[in-house]
């Protein structure tokens, strides 16, 4: 038997996003010794993309708010399909968490008070995010990593965790491997933080990064654990899409909180003609006082570009369908009206990305975008209290696990729950820590992965895993993004079942020294996996809500109005798909959701 | 496809633009300047209308003008070898040592003269593991540059004196081409000087809070201000250069009686 | 439309290396990076890189392109002469650990001993009071995104190494945002001068010229922080006025 490098800690983290740095500090606050694992460097986790801000019903400048119309406006961005206790602990939490941000080191823009500036986001009824001009996410993840390195924890950096140890139903670790050198190193944790973030590499049209490939959902599942609204992918209405190089880079839903209008080929504003019927009440009527509403949001309802996310993506996937596209099959985005001083003192990261990488002066001339997958709704199923997952000893947060957001995201959403359940993931993890022990290492399974790792690497010809990749995102582009149908399911699940096959038959050259080929290899199973899971969920939930969208169902169903889909392995292997009760919400907070009504 | 080139030693990847370009016009200019300043300096003559066009002065053809290399006027009793020596030798040491240890000029000579290093990520001339930067003496040296802005204010100071003097002539008030000459150079020497980093850290820099207090706020308005000159230092450091060059040649090519200074109005005593 | 051009890149790891040409064909608005990613798709899997969000946020795939020290993300392929080929080498300043990869973690192991965010009401829960115009500066620096660009460029790091007496400019800007925080009370002046080093900065500018973020690292950052320097250590008149003052 071979001999791995083994490192022990109380809470082994998984994940050096914002959700597994707060869990650091959470679990170090508590006395515990804190191992954390991360595939890049330190601080260049997907947390950094997030712009717009972090919401918190801080109320700095719109008094009326607090945490019960956060509760309200989160829940209705869900569809209800939320765990309403997670969403409850969330908007109460919320503030608490940005407050102790600015005490971490974190320079928040302030108002005239000298306090928090917020600005307003789709689907948030008052001026809610907290943010630092477009770049929230870095000054999120910087903040928590100084305060993390403060606090002293063991961070590996570039180390890619591929499996989960078990001790019975017990998780009591992971292995895994050094990007550098490729050897297998063990992790053992008394209790184990799963912070592995997104997954959105299967989709051609993504604003994620390669990270993203679904490895830390497939190694819950693969373990054991339930997973739930898998289905529900979040399609940011506005990602780049011209040139090549640049396709799913995100424009910041700013561009649009500050003005911007979205128009088709034919020069109309075609938001006024998406507007459902829920909404209509608190959007605009007319261009005019859409307008209006940049200056003075107290008097003017908002204009049509700020609807979630889903009602945008939909409306310019509509747009494009029938015709109305830009030149490269996308829609303009206009913020041009606003003036160039501006437009570089409120979006100067948007202006210079335009500038030097898509040759489009944002001061003169109209952006072109289409939907870019964006942000996972569904994961690992956890308990809200501490973050708990089916499985002992194997916590949950951040985007990984699910609960929040329920059928949509609301913008400014996520970067606050990376903090309120990091926290509560990673103080949990310590508690729990306190009365276990160090089972001994599976070396059965460790070597079932390690086998499974250098498989693709045994020499000869065979499937390259990049083309693999790039079929299956073809296929899910294709068949699973934003408009879904019995048919395109069926299809983009039966590519993926072949890819499947394939897959056993990858092979790279080289050794594992630094070797992206052979780390792809890993990845494009987890890639496979997650895809057909978040296919057979699809496939199951035969109604359209929030970011699914089903053709063939286009209409809201009272049974799925009221049902979660888990996903399990079942004892053969198997994907065991059932839908469960959404739980039933108190009457007090009924109550609040009505009041809003 | 994909071919091999090189042996198995460690490749070197060079800039492939015209980095040399910017040093090297940097090094011309600053050597050009010197060259004249040094010839300038040991002249120890033809600086001032009053005594060089002494005829020219009486009739009041002339405006009352000092080369800024000479200013302020003062006689120099000692020799050496027999030679008078000149007063600018004396008096360019402070314009001279607020130049050198300028954060702008740093950059520029240690680039352009030391190669320390020549432009980004181009080798540094006599690498050294024992490289101390400005910590030591006689380097930290460098840490005075707010001494020498001290100095530039006086000199500045009395450089308004002397465009006070360049409105005066023998038989009244007026303007000439050399007084719009020394106004100019006063202006743009301003501009130099009160875009001094340690300006900036004097007015506001220090400060940590600006809202705190009135003074505060105050000196935020003053660290804005100079922040904009600061931002702009090396522009005027440069033209303040040659528009003080070209300020000692006009006075000297008047005295010289190469150009006529002429006089763009002139208001007689009592009108 | 499309035109092949021809990718130079260093291959090796930390026992040397050589170089290998590849050969790409463009498209609209290809950055160097897209090149690199083009060559592990086709031609070899093993090409190693750093990189994660390819917008110029995250600062992981800095490298030397043509010998300039730029983020591979950023650097548009259209923009670089294309009648030689398009040297692309690892960060010089750092250990070479295979191809493009380097080993930055000098960078994280320095930023451990910087003493960071010291309010005067630590524990607290109250929200803290400040003005705009008290963040501007340091809302700058925290514009960073740890490319370490600057790190490679510095002189004194890259050339001289430096590393045992100067921090290199990420952290001097690190330092000044935390010197220049309104409402933080530590005092990190004599840490600047005699762990830092902020005396072996002489001020050449190459890291406010390679920074992608545009923050002005030397007029902004350091030179202020040498100024707060001279203020304790050099400046004789401060010294005497703070010995007739009584303080310290």
């Amino acid at each position: 038997m071979a001999n791995y490098e083994v490192f022990e800690y109380d809470v082994l983290v998984i994940g050096a996003g914002g959700s597994g740095l707060r869990a650091v500090i959470g679990a170090r606050e508590k006395g515990a010794s804190v191992g954390v694992v991360t595939k890049s460097l330190l601080g260049k986790a997907h947390t950094v993309m997030a712009e717009g801000g972090a919401a918190a019903a801080l109320g700095n400048y719109d008094k009326e708010d607090n945490w019960k119309v956060h509760f309200r406006d989160t829940m209705r961005g869900g569809k209800f399909l939320n765990n309403w206790r997670t969403v409850e602990i969330f908007a109460k939490e919320a503030p608490d968490r940005i407050l102790e941000l600015e005490r971490y080191g974190a320079v928040f823009d302030r108002t005239p008070e000298g306090l928090i500036s917020q600005r307003a986001f789709g689907g948030h009824a008052y001026r809610r995010l907290a943010h630092v001009g477009d770049r929230t996410g870095l000054e999120l993840i910087r903040t928590l990593q100084d305060h993390a390195v403060r606090l002293g924890m063991e961070v590996h950096m570039e180390t890619t965790l591929t499996r989960l140890l078990k001790d019975g139903d017990r998780i009591i670790g992971a292995v895994g491997y050094r990007r550098g050198d490729g050897s297998i190193v063990i992790f053992r944790g008394k209790a184990v933080v799963l912070a592995t973030g997104g997954w959105g590499r299967m989709f051609r049209y993504t604003s994620n990064s390669w990270e993203s490939t679904g490895d830390g959902l497939v190694m819950a599942y693969e373990a054991g654990a339930v997973l739930k609204d898998v289905e529900f992918m979040q399609f940011h209405p506005t990602g780049m899409i011209w040139p090549p190089g640049m396709r799913g880079v995100l424009v910041t839903e700013g561009v649009r909180g500050e003005g911007g209008i979205l128009r088709n080929s034919k020069g109309e504003r075609f938001m006024f003609n998406h507007v459902p019927e829920f909404y209509r009440a608190e959007t605009a009527e007319t261009p005019e006082e859409a307008a209006r509403w940049v200056e003075d949001k107290k008097n003017n309802r908002r204009p049509p570009e700020l609807l979630p996310r889903d009602v945008v993506a939909r409306a310019i996937y509509k747009e494009v369908k029938e015709g109305r596209g830009s030149e490269h099959g996308g829609v303009y985005l206009d913020i041009s009206h606003k003036g160039e001083a501006y437009i570089k003192k409120k979006l100067p990261s948007m202006y210079d990305q335009f500038l030097h990488l898509g040759d489009v002066d944002i001061t003169k001339q109209p952006m072109e975008v289409y939907p870019t997958v964006h942000y996972a709704m569904g994961g690992v199923d956890t308990e809200p209290e501490e973050c708990k997952t089916s499985l002992r000893g194997l916590f949950a947060c951040g985007e990984v696990a699910c609960g929040l957001h329920g059928a949509n995201r609301l913008g400014g959403n996520s970067l606050t729950d990376l903090l309120v359940f990091g926290r509560r993931a990673g103080e949990a993890a310590a508690e729990f820590a306190k009365t276990e022990g160090h089972p001994e290492t599976p070396m059965d399974q460790v070597e079932e992965e390690v086998e499974l790792l250098m498989r693709p690497l045994q020499g000869g010809d065979g499937e390259n895993p990049y083309t693999i990749q790039s079929e299956l995102q073809e296929a899910m582009q294709e068949g699973a993004m934003i408009a879904r149908t019995e048919e395109s399911l069926k299809q983009t699940l039966d590519k993926i079942l072949e890819l499947q096959r394939r897959a056993n038959d990858i092979r790279v050259a080289g050794s594992p020294a630094f070797n992206p080929g052979w780390n792809a290899a890993r990845d494009t199973l987890y890639m496979l996996i997650s895809s057909e899971l978040i296919v057979r969920a699809a496939l199951e939930r035969k109604e359209s809500r929030g970011s699914h969208w089903r053709l063939d169902y286009p209409n809201e169903d009272e049974f799925w109005s009221k049902h979660n889909i888990t996903v399990r392995k079942g004892e053969n292997g198997e994907p065991v798909i059932e839908p469960r009760p959404v739980p039933e919400m108190p009457e007090e907070l009924k109550k609040i959701l009505e009041e809003g009504a | 496809m994909a071919t091999v080139t090189g042996s198995g030693t460690l490749p070197e990847s060079k800039r492939t633009d015209a980095w040399w370009v910017q040093p090297l016009g940097i090094a011309v200019g600053l050597l050009v300047f010197i060259a004249y300043a040094t010839f300038r300096a040991f002249e120890n003559d033809l600086y001032l209308t009053t005594q060089h066009l002494a005829s020219a002065w009486s009739s009041g053809q002339v405006a009352d003008l000092l080369s800024p290399f000479y200013s302020p006027l003062f006689v120099v009793d000692w020799k050496i070898f027999g030679k008078s020596v000149s007063p600018a030798l004396l008096i360019l040491i402070f314009p001279l040592s607020f130049r050198l240890t300028c954060y702008y000029f740093r950059k520029a000579y240690y680039r352009a003269f030391f190669l320390k290093p020549p432009a980004c990520a181009v080798p540094s001339a006599n690498k050294s593991k024992r490289w101390t930067g400005e910590m030591f003496w006689p380097m930290a040296f460098q840490n005075l540059h707010r001494f020498t802005f001290y100095f530039a204010v006086l000199f500045l100071l009395n450089h308004l004196h002397d465009v006070y003097k360049a409105f005066h002539f023998v038989d009244g008030w007026g303007m000439s081409v050399g007084t719009l000459v020394v106004i100019l150079d006063v202006v743009l020497l301003s501009l130099y000087v009160f875009g001094c980093h340690s300006c900036r850290h004097l007015v506001g820099g220090r400060l940590d809070c600006y809202s705190c207090d009135a003074l505060s706020r105050t000196r935020y308005g003053m660290w804005r201000k100079v922040t904009f000159l600061n931002q702009r230092h090396a522009l005027f450091a440069w033209i303040s250069l040659i528009w003080v060059a070209c300020a000692d040649l006009y006075v000297r090519s008047v005295c010289a009686g190469v150009i006529p200074d002429v006089i763009l109005f002139k208001v007689g005593h009592g009108g | 439309m499309a035109k092949t051009i021809t990718l130079r890149v260093f291959r090796g790891d930390a026992n040397g290396g050589t170089t290998q040409d590849f050969r790409v064909e463009t498209f609209p608005g290809m950055v160097v990076l897209d090149a690199i990613h083009v060559i592990q798709k086709e031609q070899d899997p093993s090409l190693a890189c750093r990189w994660n969000c390819k917008a110029a946020k995250c600062g992981s795939c800095s490298a030397e392109v043509n010998g300039m020290p730029r983020l591979m993300c950023k650097t548009r392929v259209d923009a670089l002469p294309t009648d030689k080929p398009i040297e692309v080498f690892p960060l010089k300043t750092f250990p070479v650990i295979k191809d493009l990869v380097t080993d930055v973690s000098w960078n994280y192991e320095v930023a451990k001993k910087i003493q960071g965010l010291t309010l005067a009401d630590e524990g607290s829960k109250e929200p803290l009071r400040m003005q705009q115009i008290d963040v501007d500066r340091v809302q700058e620096f925290r514009k960073c995104i740890e490319c370490f660009l600057c790190q490679n460029t510095c002189h004194i790091l890259r050339d001289n190494e430096r590393k045992d007496v100067f921090f290199g400019p990420r952290q001097m800007i690190r330092l000044a945002s935390l010197e220049m925080h309104p409402l933080d009370v530590a005092d990190r002046t004599q840490f600047l001068k005699e762990v830092a080093g902020v005396g072996a900065c002489n001020i050449t500018k190459c890291c406010t010229e390679v920074c992608p973020e545009h923050i002005q690292i030397t007029d902004n950052g350091i030179i202020p922080l040498k100024e707060r320097v001279a203020d304790t250590y050099f400046d004789p008149v401060r010294k005497l006025l703070r010995w007739v003052g009584g303080r310290k």
